[in-house]
């Protein structure tokens, strides 16, 4: 949906002391506000001719960034709510800070760029759009993500994750890079890769122990393009060398089969 | 309750009673006491994860004045229940002091009468039981003879304040603004299966032992008749109960140490047992046997208090929220980063507990080795 561009900003005058706009950038204080308030803020700032939004003083306000169709960027200042993304289709979301829980739930399109950590459940049931994360993610990453077509939902991992990373992953891309691992140290992950019947996890060197039921194997030239695009990418974000990165040795995780459980529930 | 309150809240008279919320405990490990005002701000922040139908906190270092007796908060939800109740407490007890604990009028749901007793139990109580268990033991004849009156908080120098609204409210009705304390635990309700009624809010407790609790215990029903043996009665309605009582077995009467407690409320799966070396395998094996009707099923995440430390644990798969931080002598723990960070914006340390692997801080000035674990 085209947005109108040309309106003027009118924000209700209880908000209208939080509100800054200098050059195209609204900037906003959200200290005390409820997210349904900061959401319904972002939602008028949008159809204004707006090239990038920031949010100061978050702290813990839920679903930021949902509902906004359009590709804007939104910086975010402080620690956002649980469901960050929820749904969300379009916007850049950039977190100066760590993300908690269900960041990127069943999003659709877009980026969250995580300078700091994620918490548990990140990508959620992810349909589409990358999520970065900077340092190490929580339990339960990427749980249930699907793609369709060109629609390929995308996690890169700075550090490491907790326990069932990928579970029930039906499709999409998640890198995990363990910076933080020292040479021929493991990430400590149970059951990862529980129910996976779709998708991809690549890791830098061995450091995940996927459950039965899953396939380690080299990368081909085909993976490394993409883990050499997401590699660039993620040091794009945050800063640190590719080279460096890339000289490690990925591998590449698969489910055995498209139907885990279907002896499970027979007919 | 009645016996048809009773049936529209649980019509099939099973014991399936559950909930789901938001924590939050707060510790000065140098035992300094502080006020009302960081933790009711965390909870008020995690506001959406409660519905209002219930709110607490447990303050431990509230009563110096009175620290050498059992301070008990009883509600009444009848006149009848006062006279029942000051009869067994003045067979029991000699009562130090009594007064109707100070309130004002707060968004809280239909309150009861809340009176506080500071007592000491009779010289002429019989020699072979503990102290603590004459103790339990009047508190479950109250809360089970009278009908309609509750011993919500029984410890020395520390005392539970809650009830059916959301915890900012509940503090409010409570005058919170008045107490200090060294160790904080909140509580935010979401009631899922049970009635949001004021014996049923969190903190449970028993003698100074304190639990909050987000999640539910699909096991509540195994482990509340294996708790029936040991003489506790469950009579508020909601799992988290047991949890309460089973740390008291266990801690107190049985002296386990933190680290086995964890491993039979949050016992490692089977699967896993079997990968472990034999010697500690050989243990594990032997506290599920042992212990098999006091494993917490279900998700959880919880803050077990009580004084001189306070714990933080979640079940072995990490099905609720937890996360820890420190900044000085102060503990965190919160269901939520933003709870935290709001009260403590600089962290010297922030972290993810692991599933099952509880979070300890203990007074400096304890006798077991102080600070954190």
């Amino acid at each position: 949906m085209l947005q109108q561009k040309s309106k003027p900003l009118e924000i209700d005058a209880k908000y209208q002391t939080r509100v800054k706009t200098e050059d195209k950038v609204v900037k906003i204080n959200a200290e005390g506000l409820h997210f349904k308030e900061l959401n319904g803020i972002l939602r008028q700032v949008i159809t204004t001719d707006v090239e990038r939004i920031e949010l100061h003083n978050v702290c813990g306000q839920r679903y930021l960034g949902t509902d906004l169709d359009t590709t804007i960027q939104i910086d975010i200042y402080g620690t956002p709510g649980n469901d960050l993304g929820a749904f969300m289709s379009g916007p850049k979301l950039v977190i100066h800070g760590n993300a908690q829980d269900a960041s990127g739930n069943t999003m659709n399109e877009g980026q969250i760029i995580i300078h700091g950590h994620a918490g548990d459940l990140t990508g959620h049931s992810m349909r589409g759009g990358k999520i970065f994360v900077k340092d190490y993610v929580g339990y339960r990453v990427g749980i249930h993500m699907k793609e369709y077509q060109r629609k390929v939902p995308t996690i890169v991992i700075g550090e490491t994750a907790g326990d069932f990373l990928a579970e029930y992953m039906a499709g999409g891309v998640i890198l995990i890079l363990g910076l933080n691992l020292k040479e021929g140290e493991k990430c400590v992950a149970r059951f990862v890769g529980t129910g996976m019947h779709g998708g991809v996890i690549y890791e830098r060197g061995e450091i995940l122990e996927p459950e039965n039921g899953t396939k380690t194997l080299p990368v081909g030239k085909r993976d490394m393009r993409v883990i050499e695009g997401l590699v660039k990418e993620y040091c794009s974000h945050f800063g640190a060398d590719h080279k460096t990165i890339l000289s490690g040795k990925f591998k590449k995780i698969l489910p055995l089969s498209k139907r885990p459980y279907e002896k499970l529930y027979s007919h | 309750m009645n016996e048809q309150d009773r049936n529209i809240i649980n019509p099939f008279g099973d014991d399936k009673d559950f909930a789901a919320c938001a924590i939050f405990g707060m510790m000065n490990t140098e035992g300094k006491r502080f006020g009302s005002k960081d933790p009711v701000r965390a909870m008020a922040n995690m506001h959406d994860r409660g519905n209002g139908l219930g709110g607490g906190f447990a303050v431990y270092g509230i009563y110096p004045d009175f620290k050498d007796y059992y301070a008990f908060h009883v509600m009444y939800l009848s006149r009848d229940a006062k006279e029942k109740t000051d009869r067994i407490l003045a067979s029991r007890f000699d009562i130090i002091y009594d007064e109707e604990m100070q309130t004002r009028p707060a968004n809280v749901r239909d309150p009861p009468v809340v009176w506080r007793y500071f007592v000491q139990p009779k010289k002429n109580r019989p020699k072979e039981q503990l102290e603590e268990d004459y103790i339990i033991e009047a508190i479950m004849r109250i809360n089970t003879e009278t009908g309609k009156a509750f011993v919500f908080s029984s410890g020395k120098d520390m005392g539970v304040f809650k009830g059916v609204g959301f915890p900012e409210d509940v503090a409010e009705f409570f005058c919170l603004e008045d107490y200090q304390g060294y160790l904080w635990s909140c509580h935010s309700r979401f009631p899922t299966n049970t009635p949001g009624w004021w014996g049923g809010a969190h903190p449970f407790s028993i003698l100074d032992w304190t639990v909050v609790h987000n999640g539910e215990l699909s096991s509540y029903g195994i482990n509340r008749r294996y708790l029936e043996m040991y003489g506790y009665k469950c009579t508020m309605q909601t799992d988290t109960e047991v949890l309460a009582y089973a740390v008291d077995l266990l801690m107190r009467r049985q002296q386990l140490p933190i680290e086995l407690v964890a491993q039979v409320l949050a016992a490692p799966l089977w699967s896993e047992i079997d990968r472990m070396e034999p010697k500690q395998a050989n243990l594990l094996r032997t506290l599920r046997q042992t212990y098999g009707s006091l494993l917490m099923n279900g998700p959880f995440s919880i803050v077990i208090a009580h004084h001189g430390e306070m714990i933080g644990l979640t079940d072995r798969i990490k099905l609720r929220p937890l996360v820890a931080g420190t900044n000085g002598d102060y503990l965190y723990l919160s269901s939520e980063e933003s709870a935290m960070r709001l009260v403590s914006p600089n962290l010297d340390k922030f972290w993810c507990p692991r599933g099952g692997e509880p979070v300890v801080g203990r007074l400096k000035t304890s006798k077991k080795a102080g600070g954190l674990t």
